[in-house]
């Protein structure tokens, strides 16, 4: 009954010869094919809004003071900041109470195991889908940008792999805490106590010189940091100098990293 | 006879919504962390935002006198405060009640109405509110944020501002039907909280803009708590304070009508 309500509807079927890691990411799209509408204010207009306050509101104070920030207007210091930054809080959100939807919730990831697809193949479901919807983000938000006209040069075409890249390093590890929770309560702490000060204090707003050295030791380690830096060198097009290969690294290890510790929690969860 | 917040908030008995209160207070006291770090959110701003960007900005003219940029901030991100604490509850929660654990099914079967219910509930977003707030002026005046003592009566501002939000929050979400009708009150709340004063002066918006922005409750809360902290009062705060005061009243007067009705025997 289900199966024959689903393919009235017209829902297209994995094909047969499908490898199983992408059925296992078509989980996840056909899942947000029914609920896409409920992330369209976060996932789109919160960005926009956040960059038409920040890059023209505080903007226009800015260009009255110091008139320049780093050598660029404030608009186009702060617009791929925001960019990395919102691509954290989307990244953030999809690997928190998602992930325990599937483990706990609604089981969904254990429907997954009892079927041919492994537990790799549920993980690479989970971060695939993130990564998608994070490249979906970005790629609108460059047409926003390039709409306001802070897209210096054709460097710009790589700002998408790199705010994705920036938002998977925060991504597994993300997934890796949220798996091993027994309810939500403590998201509502990682969002508060976490993703927030990194959001602000990552250099998103403006040069984390402008912080006390203390804190600007604690923002280098951020990932978000070095997701802010890489995103705003491309977009700048200021050349591609051995710090953006050394924001590369840092962020690779982060994702190399939450792809382990994902790996082993899920294991440890769904393999009896 | 109940907690001290209680005992502070409704020094006469104040009705039975006080038990109400006392319930969330209680069912709170078990998850302190996360009522305490509700009030990380506008500090964080405060600290980055102020610190960071004040050091880009320099000086901002309000009313003649040019103050630091982190003077000017603070007071909005005062008022954002207050109403985070009350939006959580009158909303979430609420919702949460209302839907999910039928809670105040359970209650209407006490001898408490739906006045009492929506007194309560209100009344308990108003002790958060107050909780964040006077958390907040008090960072304020550690940091050297405030320039009047006048800063005092924010918190009553603040009060109010949480009272009138929470009640008008509690009245949309009798008309929620689903989790995913929240995303409406994040289009609502983030655009104020981006653009009702908060970060830079409203004077910047062509007169269409400003209409609106002026006409936001944020923005009400926001113009209170920057004037007393500034020391400049003015006429035109009675006119704040007589807008929240009529839209909490019409916030509870919706919400009591919709509780009957939804949870009518």
């Amino acid at each position: 009954m289900a199966l024959e309500t689903l393919t009235e509807r017209g829902a297209a079927q994995p094909r047969h010869g499908w490898p199983p890691w992408l059925r296992s990411i078509w989980q996840h799209a056909y899942f947000y094919s029914r609920t896409w509408r409920s992330s369209i204010v976060s996932s789109f207009v919160q960005p926009v809004m956040y960059l038409a306050a920040m890059g023209l509101g505080i903007g226009a104070l800015v260009t009255k003071s110091t008139g320049t920030v780093s050598g660029v207007s404030y608009l186009a210091f702060v617009a791929p900041g925001l960019l990395a930054g919102s691509l954290l809080q989307l990244s953030a959100t999809e690997s928190t109470y998602p992930v325990l939807a599937g483990l706990k919730w609604i089981k969904t990831y254990w429907a997954k195991v009892a079927t041919p697809l492994s537990v790799g193949d549920v993980v690479i479901g989970h971060l695939g889908w993130v990564a998608i919807r994070c490249a979906a983000v970005a790629t609108i938000y460059l047409g926003v940008m390039a709409a306001f006209g802070v897209v210096a040069g054709p460097l710009g075409l790589l700002v998408v792999p790199a705010a994705v890249l920036s938002a998977m390093a925060t991504a597994g590890p993300i997934t890796a805490f949220s798996a091993s929770q027994d309810d939500d309560t403590p998201f509502a702490l990682l969002f508060r106590l976490g993703v927030l000060p990194m959001f602000l204090f990552s250099g998103v707003f403006y040069p984390i010189d402008r912080l006390p050295r203390w804190a600007q030791l604690l923002a280098d380690c951020s990932p978000l940091t070095h997701g802010v830096h890489l995103v705003r060198s491309l977009t700048l097009d200021r050349s591609l100098a051995i710090g953006c290969l050394f924001d590369v690294a840092y962020l690779g290890l982060w994702v190399t990293a939450g792809i382990w510790m994902t790996m082993r929690i899920f294991t440890k969860k769904l393999v009896q | 006879m109940g907690s001290l917040p209680t005992r502070l908030l409704f020094p006469g008995g104040g009705g039975r919504g006080r038990l109400l209160v006392e319930a969330n207070f209680r069912r709170y006291m078990r998850h302190w962390l996360l009522l305490v770090t509700g009030f990380a959110e506008p500090l964080l701003f405060l600290l980055s935002i102020g610190i960071g960007l004040g050091g880009l900005i320099g000086g901002i003219k309000v009313g003649g006198e040019t103050i630091a940029y982190a003077a000017f901030v603070a007071p909005g991100l005062l008022a954002t405060s207050a109403m985070n604490g009350a939006m959580i509850d009158s909303v979430f929660n609420v919702y949460f009640k209302l839907n999910i654990t039928h809670s105040y099914n359970a209650i209407l079967a006490t001898p408490l109405s739906t006045v009492d219910v929506a007194l309560g509930e209100i009344g308990w977003a108003v002790v958060r509110g107050t909780l964040y707030s006077s958390m907040f002026i008090a960072v304020m005046v550690a940091l050297g944020d405030v320039r009047s003592w006048m800063v005092i009566a924010c918190l009553p501002a603040c009060m109010l501002l949480s009272g009138s939000l929470a009640a008008i929050g509690m009245a949309a979400t009798t008309f929620m039907r689903t989790w995913q009708d929240f995303d409406l009150v994040t289009l609502v709340q983030m655009p104020m909280f981006l653009f009702a004063g908060v970060f830079f002066p409203v004077s910047a918006y062509p007169p269409w803009l400003h209409l609106i922005v002026v006409a936001t409750p944020l923005y009400q809360g926001v113009a209170l708590c920057r004037g007393l902290s500034l020391g400049h009062l003015e006429v035109s705060m009675l006119a704040n304070i007589a807008y929240l005061v009529v839209l909490g009243a019409i916030g509870l007067r919706i919400t009591t009508r919709r509780l009957a009705r939804l949870l009518a025997p």
